[in-house]
């Protein structure tokens, strides 16, 4: 049987307001994000602006700001704030026992 | 009908003269949810079972959340008792102590314990609780080193604290903080180990976190977050604890309190069905129906629960589902009101809100109160309360009812008392009603009267307000009554203050910077505190800039945070529009060998790096880094002695240089030497903004001097120094500052005119628009005209600099270049990697 959730490694690995990555081949990046409230978040690396790699972003409260052009996009649901329109696809992410899983079908999903 | 616990030998069967059969039910696990789930029963049906409990302690039934005070010296055990023997006497229960149960024979429906005796069960009840994590860390077994779980673990800590002198705790949860305040009270001297940057982390936002480890760091104990244990010390008993950084901590006693884990050894040896506990369903049966599971060492509906109050529930269903009247568990949502060292604090429901939750948060720094609830569609779904917790059952029971709380919204915040008194009217028309004696602004003693009697004397704003009575100019939590005040007096005749730093807080940069000076702050979380943040943890605006007038404020004291760094910053790079990242090594003044060119040759060539290119201020820009490969670069850039040249930084970037006297004909004095000494000297300074530098040989000015954020023109007589020029969007010339005669001095006047920027301008404001914001004169004087200022400056520049000349490649290379690799890789064919 197929796993529905990917072991990517511990929670502690992830800086706290901050993120890692996770490549998948022949697909997107996913950015996987702890928040300062140690909640986790995953969406495809990549701003719905012009790309940026929101990774890299400066995460604050549930949200992350592009660190190409600012843009600030909620971690939930990917979807750019404010003013501005746009959305990233969301990768569901859970911890368990301090591990971090991410939804092998969404990564797949993300990688087409 | 009597009975007495002796009459039953436990062996299924029985003779022909004890009375008609009944069921028999045996327990193991003689805790909390154990012998609550039998108090249950016997109230729904005292006569339905006959009760054997097995306990491995010594003791009959005692509330294990009471540990605490019987460490702390406020209880003792005898105290703490939930049902003493008469209880099991009365109710025909037997007791079996100091005997754990070892195994369970499902097929011939009996336990064995360790004593070898053997009881036959007609119900089997697990509730062995949980098991104290230990970290196998070298020298666990160590005699000295104990877990925070029962009875005999307490009576080893006050062995320990009779005899004194060191104690490490391992855990900043609840429970480590209960071991340490404990044995505190009992004069040990306690250090408190914790791997997560903040205590409790499970229960507590940062900001609660941050204000619990103040307060007990007043108490005398020390706290170190992000600590992680490397090895126990000692022989044969604990002599000490050393951390993985290289940290020694001397110590007799280590508790370690780090977490727990549903004790399912028995139910896994017999075969039951587990996960992370023993499933259980709603009626807590396991997956054999002759078997249930109470308490810790569960796992319902994916769930384990770590606290009390979700046993209750599961008792409660347990026994009715034993009586044949089923309820069912649904699970709890939990709240916890701890009592950790006297300090109070509250935590229910998700306080992490997630999606479309909103924050409303109070921050009294004076009374040292920190509430938050998270809200979602009118409901609230989490909340966490430090310091004043007399509202978190209201919250907890608004937030378990799934209350609409769209009427309360604006008042919710100050609790029961006022949202239920008046204040759910218009908040405006509550503070119309106080009476002119009442205080507004506590930190200053100022009264509605005078605040009144203010705005009535012409002040019409916010900071005039200040100005005048000094309401709300110091910790600024009365500024929304203040601001009410304003609007109740003087209607729509109100002038708006100055902007705010950003929608986080009513504290514009100024304010902020000066609050952070006087008070000395040493952290963003405090700063948050202190200052009355309106969200939990800022945003991207507010945060590099809080981190930057920290460090400008306490260099060597403040506490960096690098998350609250823009990208370039952590990286050490120039992130570029493809995601890639540009490597520019600092070349001093301008000036490049061989050996340096090959090293960058070959980088270029190792790393693929699509091009190089000349930057517009004299340096070598590698373009197209990958961010996993960027420790590798610099590694190779740092071999040929090569640092980083800052030119992604709120920095100084470059001292740009033109050959001067040393080869021009027109050279007046060495721009290219001094240069260099410039960057020594002013190199790796951080900034508001960026800022560049430039020394030019003689007035034809080919380093393009006057452009510059600090510029030299070597004259015949000495120096000339100009300030405030930039390139970009407008360009803008510099103004001249002063002339000086000699290199040193140059270099002083350097020193301090940079310091005043880094002490005065807001920040990402360049030198430019803020000269033009104070006026040049406002430079000169302090540059030019006042010696003694101008020595005091520097000296503040040199000695922060003492901090801050540490190549940040080099350091990233050496200590954590973690944060650049991938977490994981994954190959949909391969799997993971
Ligand atoms: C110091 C301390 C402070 C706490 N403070 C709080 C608090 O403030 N609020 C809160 O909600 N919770 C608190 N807790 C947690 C709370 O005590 C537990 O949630 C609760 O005790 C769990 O009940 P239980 O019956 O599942 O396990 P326990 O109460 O641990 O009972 C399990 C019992 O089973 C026995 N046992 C295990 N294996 C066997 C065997 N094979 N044979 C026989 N007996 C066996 C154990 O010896 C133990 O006595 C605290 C815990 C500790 C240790
Ligand atoms: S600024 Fe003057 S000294 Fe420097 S290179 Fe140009 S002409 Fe020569
Ligand atoms: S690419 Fe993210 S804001 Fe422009």
């Amino acid at each position: 049987m197929i796993a529905d959730w990917l072991d990517i490694g511990w929670l502690d690995q992830i800086p706290v307001r901050g993120s890692r990555t996770v490549p998948v081949a022949g697909g997107e990046e996913i950015a996987v994000f702890r928040t300062g409230d140690n909640q986790v978040f995953a969406l495809v690396n990549r701003c719905p602006h012009k790309g940026g790699p929101l990774s890299q972003g400066i995460v604050h409260g549930h949200s992350v700001a592009c660190p190409l052009h600012n843009w600030n996009i909620a971690l939930a649901t990917g979807s750019a704030q404010g003013e501005d329109k746009g959305c990233t696809p969301v990768v569901p992410v859970k911890v368990v026992s301090g591990r971090v899983l991410i939804c092998r079908a969404s990564a797949l999903q993300a990688a087409a | 009908m009597e009975l007495s616990g002796n009459d039953w030998s436990g062996e299924a069967g029985g003779s022909p003269d004890v009375p008609p059969r009944r069921e028999h039910l045996v327990v193991i696990g003689n805790g909390m949810a154990g012998c609550r789930a039998v108090e249950e029963l016997l109230a729904r049906d005292p006569d339905r079972y006959r009760v054997t409990i097995f306990g491995a302690e010594p003791h009959v039934n005692y509330n294990r959340i009471m540990l605490s005070p019987v460490l702390a010296g406020e209880k003792a055990f005898e105290d703490i008792i939930l049902n003493g023997h008469d209880w099991y006497r009365d109710h025909g229960i037997e007791l079996v102590t100091s005997d754990p149960v070892i195994s369970i024979d499902r097929q011939a429906r009996s336990v064995m314990a360790a004593s070898g005796r053997t009881v036959s069960y007609d119900r089997l009840l697990i509730a062995t609780g949980s098991d104290p994590f230990i970290i196998p860390v070298p020298g666990h077994k160590l005699d000295g080193v104990i877990s925070f779980r029962d009875m005999a673990d307490v009576d080893r800590m006050l062995a320990a604290a009779d005899v004194g002198g060191d104690a490490v705790v391992i855990g900043g949860g609840l429970l480590g903080l209960e071991a340490a305040h404990g044995l505190t009270l009992r004069g040990m001297k306690v250090t408190v180990l914790h791997i997560m940057p903040t205590l409790m982390e499970r229960q507590l936002d940062e900001a609660a976190g941050w204000l619990l480890k103040t307060a007990l760091e007043a108490r005398g104990q020390t706290i170190l977050t992000g600590a992680d244990t490397d090895e126990i010390l000692g022989e044969t008993h604990v002599e000490g604890v050393r951390l993985k950084d290289g940290t020694l901590i001397p110590a007799s006693l280590v508790v370690m309190a780090v977490g727990i884990r549903p004790n399912v050894r028995l139910a896994r040896e017999a075969g039951l069905a587990i996960g992370r506990g023993v499933h259980v369903d709603d009626h807590m049966v396991t997956s054999d129906p002759a078997v249930l599971a109470v308490g810790e060492c569960v796992e319902h509906d994916g769930n384990v629960y770590g606290l009390v109050a979700p046993l209750w529930d599961m008792c409660r269903a347990l026994a009715d589902g034993l009586v044949e009247k089923p309820s069912g568990y649904r699970g709890s949502v939990t709240s916890t009101k701890l009592k950790v060292a006297g300090l109070d604090v509250f935590s229910a429901g998700d306080f992490s809100g997630g999606d479309g939750a909103e924050d409303i948060v109070l921050r009294d720094a004076a009374r040292g109160v920190y509430k938050r609830v998270v809200v979602k569609d009118d409901r609230i779904v989490g909340a966490v309360l430090y310091g004043d917790t007399a509202d978190g059952g209201w919250y907890f029971d608004l937030l378990k009812r799934q209350a609409d709380i769209a009427e309360l919204r604006d008042v919710l915040i100050f609790g029961q008392a006022f949202a239920s008194g008046g204040g759910q009217a218009d908040p405006k028309s509550a503070v119309a009603a106080l009476s002119d004696t009442a205080e507004i602004c506590g930190c200053n003693g100022v009264s509605k009267g005078m605040v009144v009697s203010c705005i009535a004397k012409g002040a019409k704003s916010l900071d005039a307000v200040r100005a005048g009575c000094k309401a709300s100019a110091s910790c600024g939590s009365c500024t929304g009554l203040v601001e009410t005040l304003l609007a109740l007096t003087l209607g729509d005749d109100v002038e708006a203050g100055p902007r705010t730093m950003c929608k986080c807080t009513s504290f514009g940069h100024d304010d902020v910077r000066r609050e952070i000076v006087a008070q000395g702050m040493r952290s963003t979380p405090e700063v948050m505190q202190r200052l009355h943040w309106l969200t939990p943890d800022g945003c991207a605006s507010c945060r590099p800039a809080l981190n930057y007038y920290l460090l400008c404020a306490l260099p060597g004291e403040y506490i960096d945070d690098q998350q609250s760094r823009f990208v370039n910053e952590r990286m050490h790079a120039n992130i570029q529009k493809d995601g890639t990242y540009s490597v520019v090594p600092r070349m001093w003044g301008g000036i490049t060998n061989p050996r340096e060119l090959r090293a960058i040759a070959d980088v270029v060539e190792k790393y693929d790096a699509p091009m190089v290119k000349v930057t517009g201020g004299q340096r070598l820009d590698i373009f197209g880094i990958r961010k996993e490969d960027l420790p590798a670069v610099w590694a190779d850039l740092n071999a040929a002695g090569m640092v980083s040249g800052h030119a992604y930084g709120k920095s100084l970037r470059t001292v740009k240089t033109c050959v001067g006297s040393e080869w021009c004909r027109f050279g007046t004095q060495d721009s290219t030497g001094l240069g260099v000494k410039i960057e020594r000297m002013t190199w790796g300074s951080w900034m508001p903004h960026k800022f560049k530098i430039a020394v030019s040989g003689c007035p034809r000015n080919c380093a393009e001097a006057t452009i510059k954020d600090f510029g030299v023109v070597c004259v015949d007589s000495g120096y000339e120094l100009s300030v405030g020029g930039n390139g970009g969007i407008k360009v803008r010339a510099t103004d001249f500052l002063c002339k000086v005669a000699t290199e040193a001095e140059a270099m002083h006047y350097c020193a301090a005119f940079v310091q005043l920027y880094r002490e005065e301008a807001r920040y990402l404001e360049r030198t430019a628009p803020w000269i033009e914001r104070v006026g040049v004169d406002y430079i000169k004087a302090r540059i030019a005209d006042d010696a003694e200022g101008r020595d005091a400056l520097a000296a503040r520049f040199l000695f922060s600099q003492s901090f801050s000349q540490e190549d940040p490649w080099a350091q990233r290379v050496a200590d954590d270049a973690r944060q650049h690799a991938h977490m994981a890789e994954f190959r949909p064919e391969g799997g993971m990697a």
